[in-house]
């Protein structure tokens, strides 16, 4: 059985044993020797991470729908549960990020973190094995199983590294997002009695259901993953969770963790539950405007840029949702940049207010003003990034909004006229905050203080921007991965499958 | 196939050269120092100038070039592509981008020369030439619209090029967002295009118009429109934010935050013009819809007029000049809704010469006046600044329509065209644009007895300023690297409307790339009937109301500013009302400062306490959370730990469930 581990079981298993590896040299703290090694440790374990990722996104067929790297074994016989992997044109370049972005994380916590550097390293790892777990199960009790274990270690991120009301964050977090994923395991259930004993996520695909049981079905998983995405009016979580969380904890809560509720719906509800998604179409679209209005109103006045941030990843998580119930290539293609757009975008700007909270100890706004005198190499790099997340054209942030403002007005011209107001809102919380923050004269002395950021800090931030204008001037090597398969899903979802 | 090959390697340089210098500038400014960064920036900028020039040459030939260079991006069965588009329109905007930036960049070599972030500037310049290359060389909606944010990017970066200023950190902001209200409706525009024509590339789109002329589209219930009105409704009002048209015009103004050479570029000759290149070369989608063109003519002609009064109580030298900027974009647009677009793109070259040779020369004295720009404090300049002097009257004899200069050409054959038209609206836009003509003479001239004529209002002036430095008050002329400029865009200012009227509007110059329907909108036919030439045309020009209104209006400013200077301040003080709503711009920024910003502020903070705070979280959450507690809390009691208590509950429990036996 070991002689032929599959990628993808390397991709969850390699980080989780190196978390693990990582956890069993910590023990006390003080031994600081101790502490370097064990952060080469886990820097170690996260490259060797991503590294063993990369093979999927250069030996992926773009042209086949069919799931690719498909691991299949026996896991609890009794109810049929399998340890089935792989991936789809869909899930792969998740799987890819993720393991991308814990590199960063694991360097971004580096000097910052100094209680517990083992503990705290190996949690990223773990969970970022869990993650591609998430994304790479086809077993729904395996999915299941991972999509649960992954709030374990972001829940002892934010209740242990987190701020002053840490404690309160991490439970609204961990309550959230438990209740609605039970009504998920309650779905799976019944999935698998209709569909003859089966976990299989691609057999539930072809199960014929009536309507009434489709709708409650969609109900189920949608508070599952509306939790997570999050989308209006079950989102507010997220503001406290990110304003507690530690800088490596947002950056992977933003940029991954809201990723799986919106894979969610892809995977799940419009394949499995076709009838009841356009059904409830106007639902989900309701909700994501209000996200994407709402939200960005609500963004507007905040006085704390981690909020603000947070408030900011809603709002354009709602594009991610609107894309995909307008049921055509462009809105669920344009969702699906939007999800790996926005994770490096408010990653990076997660980053970017670590790298000012790290010097300054403050969250708000109004203890700022002026950075750019003291720090112009990070104002260079945070203008980017605000206009990014503004949709500047030729960033990545343009890419996922303009397609699915394009998808949306072949749909019905107010989607589209409501989700491009963005356009003027995303600018106007962002740059607003940005001026304030970094331009103008020198605030204080805190301020006349600071020092521009180092040598770490530009790598991991530059290489993000990297990201996000190789994204943005040239898309189509991301499009074209996902071509395939959306169509193909789109195809399925096209057809009922009401009991004849 | 070779030549072809090359000229497309051309065609990339074009844009690519400034791009590079812009890099260089930009990451490292500090390794290659202030004559590194303006050597290669400058250098970018000349090549792709000499590139242009030979491109225009091929393309005077008869060669255009429609291609694409690479696919940005495939989704169903589109393809959205980068790529160029290059005929007549395209090499005559970018001969009037590259040569304007070449002289700016040479400019600012002599206004930036103490400026800590130099390389900064050259960097932002370079970047912002080569965003506008891409805009105007774009043979798809898409790259036109990148291009389109890229030049407001870098506008806002140079707005707010001195962030450290209160003002100008205000202004970029607000530049930033007007603009943004704009994309917001041609963005939409965009999506309508691509979801009824299928794609994004202009050749297809145009051909496929005429066959969408008469679609309707029914956006509200019960209501039909046009759907070539809305598209081009929509797309104009990204025209409008970009161009500065009523009422997205408040940004405009305010952008004179940013260095003067800024000024003359981005808001004065090229960027502000996106908006009317943009509306030209739509013009086989124009061309189908009267509404959209009658929208356009309005708005044009309440910019040309309304934005002319603001410059007549303005004493911010590049104030002025700004409101003078905003009053000929409104020209502009008015010959754009008179179908008259070719007379559109005349206006907007000879203005780019004239205008952005008013602003360097509006530099060139801020730098005389060591940073004062109050026109008040100035005056008898011409002695001290002859270069300046003599540039800037050439440059306001253009802008006010005198016969033979540049400006008269253009001028005059937008009034023509507007009278030839026959839309809804021509009628008043007729009066505003002849009736601007006196507004422009006055403010023109006006600024211009006020600094370069009359008495020496400085000496006191300058008791504030380099107190401590102890240097010589005495004004002199600017160095070579400023005067230089001012004289190259003197020549085309005073020359170019002479060589270029006659093919350019009264000829078939643009050929295919603009398309109008002449026989529904025939003003470009009457001009060229009524065209006998440049010199008879400026010749008849002496004998019409437009050269005795600019004529009127340069007497009017003399008589109040030279000869009864104590007049001005009479007036002003009998027109109080009147004084009071010009100076408050007709109450648009308090407006917008109090309905938008604060009304959305007012409305996020409203949803944040009552809608997240007080009934998500208190409510439903925190709330669910107390019930929980609460039902715990009863329950507790039944667990007292008391043995007499569970043996009671036992008993009667037993009895109920006996009960129950006995009876069911």
């Amino acid at each position: 059985m070991f002689e032929s581990i599959g990628i993808l079981s390397l991709t969850i298993w390699l980080p989780i044993v190196a978390g693990l590896l990582v956890l069993a040299t910590g023990g006390k703290d003080g031994a600081s020797g101790g502490v370097d090694g064990q952060r080469t440790l886990a820097l170690l374990g996260a490259a060797l991470g991503f590294i063993v990722s990369l093979p999927l996104w250069t030996g992926f067929d773009s042209t086949t729908a069919a799931m690719q790297f498909v691991e299949y074994a026996d896991w609890i016989p009794l109810f049929n549960v399998h340890y089935a992997l792989g991936v789809d044109g869909i899930s792969m370049p998740f799987v890819v990020l993720n393991s991308f972005i814990t590199v960063l994380v694991v360097l971004a916590g580096w000097a910052v973190i100094k209680t517990k550097v083992a503990q705290y390293m190996a949690a990223f790892l773990i969970q970022s094995g869990l993650i591609n777990g998430v994304f790479a199960s086809l077993d729904g009790v395996l999915f299941y199983v991972f999509f649960e274990a992954m709030l374990i270690p972001l829940y002892l991120i934010i209740g242990i590294w987190g701020g002053p009301n840490r404690v309160y964050a991490a439970i609204k977090f961990f309550l959230y997002t438990l209740l609605g994923s039970l009504l998920m395991l309650v779905a799976m259930l019944y999935l698998f009695f209709v569909s003859g004993g089966s976990f299989d996520i691609l057999v539930w695909h072809k199960v014929p259901l009536a309507m009434g049981a489709q709708m409650l079905l969609f109900v189920a998983f949608f508070f599952a993953f509306a939790v997570k995405v999050p989308m209006w009016p079950v989102h507010t979580w997220l503001p406290d969770a990110h304003v507690e969380a530690p800088t490596g904890g947002s950056v992977v809560l933003a940029a991954i963790t809201l990723k799986v509720g919106a894979y969610g719906f892809l995977r799940f509800t419009l394949p499995i539950l076709p009838d009841a998604s356009h059904e409830l179409s106007w639902l989900i679209i309701t909700l994501s405007l209000i996200a994407v209005v709402y939200i960005g109103l609500v963004a507007l006045v905040q006085t704390d840029m981690k909020k603000l941030i947070a408030y900011s990843s809603i709002a354009h998580m709602g594009f991610v949702t609107l894309g995909f119930f307008m049921f055509n290539s462009w809105g669920v293609e344009g969702g699906l940049v939007q999800m790996i757009s926005h994770g490096f975008i408010s990653g990076a700007l997660f980053l970017c207010i670590g790298v000012l909270y790290d010097r300054m100890h403050s969250r708000n706004i109004a203890d700022y003003g002026g950075v750019a005198n003291t720090m112009p190499r990070f104002a260079a790099l945070f203008m980017f990034f605000a206009m990014a997340n503004a949709g500047l054209p030729a960033t990545s942030g343009f890419v996922g909004e303009f397609m699915v403002i394009l998808g949306a007005i072949q749909v019905n011209f107010w989607y589209a006229f409501l989700a491009a107001l963005t356009l003027i809102f995303g600018a106007a919380y962002t740059l607003w905050m940005y001026k304030r923050v970094v331009f103008g004269p020198v605030a204080n002395d805190r301020v006349a203080a600071l020092t521009d950021i180092d040598a770490r800090e530009f790598l991991i931030l530059a290489t993000l921007a990297v990201c996000v204008l190789a994204m943005g001037v040239y898309p189509f090597p991301v499009t074209e991965v996902m071509h395939v398969s959306v169509s193909n899903l789109l195809e399925h979802v096209a057809h009922s499958k009401l009991l004849p | 196939m070779d030549l072809l090959m090359d000229m497309q390697s051309l065609y990339l340089l074009v844009p690519m050269a400034p791009l590079v210098g812009a890099i260089l500038a930009g990451f490292f400014g500090k390794a290659i120092g202030r004559r590194g960064a303006h050597t290669v920036t400058i250098l970018g900028v000349l090549v792709a100038f000499l590139a242009s020039v030979v491109i225009f040459q091929d393309v005077l030939a008869g060669n255009t070039y429609n291609g694409s260079v690479y696919t940005w991006l495939a989704a169903g069965d589109v393809r959205l592509e980068i790529g160029f588009l290059i005929d007549r329109l395209t090499v005559l905007m970018m001969l009037v981008v590259t040569f304007v930036s070449l002289m700016v960049h040479i400019y600012t070599v002599g206004y930036m020369a103490e400026d800590p972030g130099y390389q900064r500037f050259f960097s932002y310049i370079s970047l912002f030439t080569f965003s506008m290359l891409m805009l105007v060389m774009s043979n798809n909606f898409l790259q036109l619209f990148f291009g389109w944010e890229a030049v407001g990017l870098v506008s806002y970066l140079l707005i707010g090029f001195w962030f450290t200023r209160e003002t100008a950190i205000y202004a970029n902001l607000k530049a930033f967002l007007v603009n943004r209200v704009g994309d917001f409706g041609f963005l939409l525009g965009i999506g309508l295009v691509l979801a009824h024509f299928g794609s994004l590339d202009y050749a297809t789109v145009f051909d496929r118009a005429p066959d969408l002329a008469n679609n309707t589209i029914s956006i509200i219930d019960g209501q039909t429109w046009s759907l070539m009105t809305l598209i081009c409704i929509l797309l104009f009002i990204g025209a409008m934010g970009k161009s500065a048209q009523f009422p997205l015009h408040v940004w405009l103004p305010d952008s004179m935050e940013g260095p003067t050479p800024i000024s003359a570029l981005i808001h004065a000759a090229t960027m502000v013009t996106a908006g009317i290149f943009m509306v030209a070369r739509m013009s086989p989608l124009f061309e189908l819809s009267d509404t959209a063109l009658s929208f356009v003519m309005v708005i044009g002609a309440i910019t040309a007029l309304f934005m002319g009064f603001l410059g007549i109580i303005q004493n911010d030298i590049k104030r002025v000049v700004a409101y003078s900027t905003l009053s000929q974009l409104g020209y502009m647009t008015v010959a754009l809704g008179a179908s008259a677009y070719s007379v559109a793109i005349f206006h907007l070259m000879t203005h780019a010469f004239f205008k952005a040779l008013l602003f360097l020369a509006a530099g060139s004295v801020i730098i005389a006046m060591h940073h004062n720009q109050d026109i008040r404090k100035m005056g008898g300049l011409r002695k001290y600044l002859p270069i300046t002097w003599i540039t800037s009257l050439i440059g306001s004899l253009a802008l006010i329509g005198t016969p033979f200069f540049s400006g008269f050409y253009s001028k005059d054959s937008i009034i023509e065209a507007v009278h030839a038209s026959h839309l809804a609206g021509s009628g008043f836009a007729y009066f505003a644009v002849t009736a601007g003509v006196f507004v422009t003479a006055f403010y023109s001239f006006r600024m211009y007895f006020l600094v370069f004529h009359g008495k020496e209002r400085f000496h006191n002036a300058h008791h504030d300023h380099d107190h401590a430095q102890g240097q010589d008050h005495t004004p002199h002329e600017t160095p070579w690297v400023v005067t230089l400029p001012l004289v190259l865009l003197a020549i085309p200012s005073l020359l170019i409307g002479y060589f270029t009227m006659g093919p350019l509007v009264a000829g078939d110059w643009f050929g295919h790339a603009i398309y109008v329907n002449l026989t529904a909108h025939p003003a470009m036919v009457e001009l060229a009937q009524g065209f006998h030439g440049a010199t008879a045309m400026a010749l008849h020009g002496l004998t019409l109301l437009p050269f005795w209104l600019a004529v009127g209006g340069v007497a009017t400013a003399y008589y109040l500013y030279l000869v009864r200077p104590d007049l001005p301040q009479v007036i002003r003080q009998r027109s109080g009302l009147i004084y009071t709503i010009l100076d408050e711009k007709y109450g648009f920024d308090r407006f917008n400062d109090w309905f938008f910003a604060g009304g959305s502020r007012l409305i996020g903070s409203r949803l944040w306490r009552w809608g997240d705070a007080a009934l998500i979280d208190g409510l439903v959450v925190n709330g669910s959370a107390r019930v929980v507690g609460w039902v715990a809390a009863q329950v507790r009691q039944l667990q007292s730990g008391y043995l007499y208590h569970y043996a009671f509950a036992m008993i009667v429990g037993v009895a109920l469930l006996a009960t129950a036996f006995v009876h069911f």
